[in-house]
């Protein structure tokens, strides 16, 4: 194969933290790639993270990437695979570090060379950044940073591929950053292999759809697909996807022989437009991708092509991923069967209502929702179904303060004795209280960042 | 997906005139959050009803069909390339992410609640 036909293959192994385990290593044993691309931070993952550095310092990672580096790493060098996985989170020193003592567990020394990206985490800067004139405003209310500041757990930047690509550079075949954006993990491997300039935007864009299309898993490759769903095969073993990439900024989506899910325009279709805001204008660190260039094509079975893609310069700003403390919720459950489930249920909540008022508990909110007839669609569903066989009703509640949430879990138990009749499904106990930390998105500009990129051997 | 046998759930086709078709039958859909704000994006089961779900699914009535579920407006953006819509209803998800206290509230299903909607369809269109 001459190199203007060279392919590098990128694979997802990880769509988010809590996916399959056994997808990256069956996409590391199944067949041929290049690269493992891997995510492991939602949006207030990194608060969790904090927590859990400030009770001990070698901590703050995702640390099932470490299990599954005992897995897989052998073969991945055996194989000349290179890693890139957003599982440092806020102590990504700490996690290569316990790479490094896997790799040498293995006998891989000197084989393995861990990157780690940061420059990410400005949580220690965020009074100097305020004191500076840095508002740090939310992206969707306007408010500054400084209205919360005092519940603030965890703030950091989101890098793009250029850290990713130089930690490439000096020869790392497992780079692990903190924040980064999913489809830098993506993107960063294609401009290493292909030397693409960082202004290059039609080919950033393209790496940039590349990376939405494979970051959520098996939700391209026929997990979570409305088309013909009865007849996607073998969901059982759903094929991860597979960016085979060019040069020229053109790639296809494939998978693995022999793996269950289907790769079509209606399945990739359906990932391009999740999450999705204005298509013109797709902002990331890098580039600004046009998605209304985007033409696919099915080339074969479980294979499609994507090319025309375009783009414009990238913004001078990097999105802020801000966690903070908010307060508490609760969610209880019960379940009423028939006859006349629905009334019973509704007839449950009313009584639970008039308790809670009774007590002079104050709620920022109380919503029920009733599973089975109206919680995924309300008044879109249509009047419920009086014959139903059973309608669990599910009421939540949250609170700035714990006190108030905490005597709402214990007053959905007692419906079952005195409350209306035919209830059951609780033998879960009582709900728990949950601490919410709410996402704070903000801006910042690029030139208040600066990433650092560093190369340690086994 | 056979498409061959649902003009009978569709109303009746007289061939002239139009019919109301529930979009679940033109179309699939997927959708996502983005703060307090669900996304669904619309796609054309067949290039032909992309013309007709251009003209027919606006944001107005969108905006109607969901009527009581959003605090905020409904957008919508075009996609010709990929025959389909992209819809942002603000203030869908009940404060959205971890502040929510809905079963979906990450606005996972408001993409067949969509699909639920009903537009008129030229009575000769092969639905």
């Amino acid at each position: 194969m001459t190199s203007a036909g060279r392919t590098v293959r990128i694979a997802s192994g990880q769509g988010f933290w809590g996916d399959w385990l056994e997808a990256p290593v069956r996409q590391v044993e199944g067949g041929p790639i290049d690269y493992l691309m891997m995510d492991y931070l939602a949006e207030v993952t990194m608060s969790i993270m904090q927590k859990q550095r400030s009770r001990d310092p070698s901590r703050g990672y995702a640390t099932d990437f470490v299990p599954l580096m005992e897995r897989i790493l052998p073969t991945v060098v055996e194989r000349g695979i290179r890693i890139t996985a957003n599982a440092g989170g806020v102590n990504p020193r700490a996690c290569a570090d316990a790479v490094i003592a896997v790799a040498r567990k293995h006998g891989l020394g000197g084989r393995v060379r861990v990157g780690i990206v940061t420059g990410d985490d400005i949580l220690d800067r965020l009074d100097a950044l305020i004191a500076g004139g840095h508002a740090l405003a939310n992206m969707d209310t306007g408010a500054p940073l400084s209205t919360v500041r005092r519940s603030v757990l965890s703030a950091n930047a989101y890098l793009g591929a250029a850290s990713i690509v130089e930690a490439l550079r000096q020869g790392a075949n497992v780079v692990i950053t903190g924040r980064v954006t999913d489809t830098g993990l993506t993107l960063g491997p294609m401009m290493h292999e292909f030397g693409w300039a960082a202004d290059d935007w039609d080919r950033l864009a393209a790496g940039t759809v590349a990376g939405h299309i494979i970051e959520c898993g098996a939700q391209c490759s026929g997990g979570n697909c409305l088309v013909d769903w009865e007849r996607i095969p073998h969901l059982e073993d759903p094929g991860y996807p597979i960016v085979d990439a060019r040069s020229d900024g053109t790639f296809a989506i494939t998978k693995h022989a022999g793996t269950g899910g289907r790769i079509s325009v209606p399945s990739i279709t359906e990932q391009l437009v999740y999450e999705m805001g204005d298509p013109r204008h797709y902002i990331t660190p890098d580039v600004v991708a046009d998605f209304t260039t985007i033409q696919l094509a099915q080339a074969g079975p479980n294979r499609v092509r994507v090319t025309g893609v375009r783009g414009r310069p990238a913004t001078e700003f990097l999105k802020v991923s801000i966690a903070y403390f908010y307060g508490y919720k609760a969610v209880g459950t019960l379940v009423y069967a028939w006859p006349d489930a629905h009334q019973k249920a509704r007839a449950a909540d009313r009584i639970l209502r008039e308790r809670l008022a009774r007590l002079g508990l104050a709620f920022e909110e109380i919503l029920t929702e009733y599973v089975g007839a109206d919680a995924t669609h309300g008044p879109l569903a249509g009047p419920p179904d009086p014959d139903a066989p059973e309608v669990q009703l599910r009421i939540g509640v949250r609170a700035r303060e714990r006190a108030p949430v905490e005597r709402f879990t214990r007053e959905i138990a007692p419906l079952i004795l005195n409350g209306p009749p035919s209830v059951t499904g609780f033998a879960g106990g009582r709900p728990k209280v949950e601490e919410i930390v709410a996402y704070w998105p903000a801006l910042i500009r690029k030139s208040e960042i600066t990433p650092h990129v560093e190369v340690l051997e086994a | 997906m056979g498409l061959k046998g649902r003009a009978s759930r569709t109303g009746r086709g007289s061939g002239a005139g139009r019919r109301s078709v529930q979009l679940r039958y033109l179309a699939h859909a997927r959708s996502g959050d983005k703060g307090d704000t669900a996304n669904v994006g619309l796609i054309a089961l067949r290039p032909p009803f992309y013309p007709v779900l251009v003209r027919e699914v606006t944001a107005d009535r969108v905006a109607a069909h969901f009527k009581g579920m959003l605090t905020g407006g409904v957008e919508r953006f075009e996609l010709p390339n990929l025959h389909a819509l992209n819809f942002l209803l603000h203030g869908a998800l009940g404060g959205g992410g971890t502040l929510s206290l809905k079963t979906d509230a990450q606005g996972k299903v408001f993409s067949t609640a969509l699909l639920r909607m009903k537009i008129p369809v030229p009575g000769n269109l092969d639905v």
